[in-house]
């Protein structure tokens, strides 16, 4: 640990928010910057990892120096309780010791080398693996933490919570992203549906992509947007204002950002990840600028 | 827990698929149909049933009898360690042993009285929580299990892993609830942007309807959809056939059951949500009917 230079915690209160899609594309950002990036995934019961960075089914090798990380490039190595589950459908039922147990190897075992980010994927809440985890990382140092939510209240009631546990446990919390902060996809991948009493539900969409083209092109290079969770609460940013840490932005729900996690994709590859990619991006840049100072 | 007719758990392998969502509106579903209901919120670290039923900030009575749930209506009953947290800021912080202590009191202490069915919404995952809630649930016999996912690879695998608890602890899986499949909504109610590398992101939503009305005018008579998450692997359906468990059923994504999920209220209230209400009710009597003909 004394090799890693900097130590990014990303948490989330409830699960489903996009905490691991999130801290695979912030891995992705930051390899692209051709910093030396280490992405941990300590999600016993729920490893996301490797099937978000395309490396289901991989082995791990150690070496003398210790467990060596899967590289996707030279500089972006990956480790994750995922690689180690001899079937992937087998259920971790571990009882707490022996959780804690694995992720104190994971801590001490894995050999990174120098590099100068590691982010940590911690599993949503706020329980044994996460009181195990901050006492290891504490010791070497943790920069900080950056929580994920959405903008349901349901998802703030519980962001709060992880919130307050940063600050018992003494971690700083370096900001909250706002994810899944809006449906938001170019109209041309939309689908039609016409709907009524007697035929009930018809798919148009054939019909309405002409229509549009013949009639209304312009609507073509627009960007569709639905407020799926209803954020009129203020969502994230008022509720940073009201407990005082940093507001990092918002990401909107993108269908084809989805579609890249499932297929162990960067967003930034190409283009398709319009809508989403570079408010990543900019929260991305505003986590390092702010650290930086 | 002998006065306990039906035990449903409801299950997910990971978090955010809509399982608090699904289990307080499976209550109301019960409860409307004349069944005394108990709902058992047992995921400590995050309670979400107290706000999905309207309940924030309610205090619970211990009475001779044990704790008394809250009566939301006389044959609907909500337990949760919601209601004993005294600060809802406060971090739940304990270990295993501590937690499985509350919980084994939940399980005990509530004095749920003479009720049909008693939905025990889990915490996702499948940890410290699970084994000792099955362990004790057991004794009194479960009638099975709902397992709630996506269509989302990343949460299909983890249905996987719950199926497997499953079986591997002796619970039957009553069947798989597909939630959050696909966005529906009216062409009307969609908001619109111009996105470029030098303004950056501009609403031009009068603008679009404007132009709509002037151009395109049929379209707004039609529904917009989206499949927020990608289903072409085969979804839980297929999932389901693979692992020879029941497929429940598919509920979209309804902004306005998010909306009554926040608002504390049942979908079955109204007709807004007319997007996914029909697709609940179908599962819950499609759940209610193979019930039935398995005890018969």
């Amino acid at each position: 640990m004394v090799t890693v230079k900097h130590k990014i915690l990303v948490l989330s209160g409830k699960g489903g928010v996009g905490k691991s899609t999130f801290s695979a594309q912030l891995s992705f950002a930051l390899a692209n910057k051709d910093y030396q990036v280490g992405l941990l995934d300590i999600d016993i019961c729920g490893p996301s990892i490797p099937k978000m960075l395309g490396l289901e089914g991989q082995d791990i090798h150690q070496s003398n120096l210790g467990w060596s990380p899967i590289y996707l490039d030279s500089n972006l190595g990956v480790m994750s309780i995922g690689f180690m589950l001899p079937h992937p459908d087998e259920a971790v039922i571990w009882r707490g010791p022996r959780k804690n147990g694995l992720i104190k190897q994971f801590l001490k075992d894995v050999h990174w080398g120098e590099i100068d980010y590691l982010v940590v994927d911690a599993p949503p809440g706020t329980s044994d693996e996460h009181i195990s985890i901050v006492q290891f990382l504490l010791a070497s140092g943790i920069d900080g933490a950056v929580i994920v939510t959405t903008p349901q209240q349901v998802s703030l009631i519980d962001v709060r919570k992880e919130i307050s546990f940063c600050k018992k446990v003494g971690i700083r919390v370096l900001g909250v992203v706002e994810n899944m902060s809006g449906l938001r996809q170019p109209v041309s991948d939309l689908r039609f549906e016409r709907i009524d009493g007697v035929t009930g539900v018809e798919d148009v969409t054939e019909w309405a992509r002409r229509y549009i083209r013949e009639n209304a092109p312009e609507l073509s290079s627009l960007f569709a947007c639905s407020e799926v969770f209803d954020s009129s609460g203020g969502g994230a940013a008022k509720m940073c204002a009201e407990m005082s840490v940093p507001f990092l932005g918002k990401v909107p729900m993108d269908p084809q950002l989805g579609k890249a996690a499932e297929e162990g994709r960067s967003c930034f590859e190409d283009k398709r990840c319009g809508a989403s990619s570079p408010a990543i991006l900019r929260i991305v840049e505003e986590l390092i600028a702010s650290h930086e100072q």
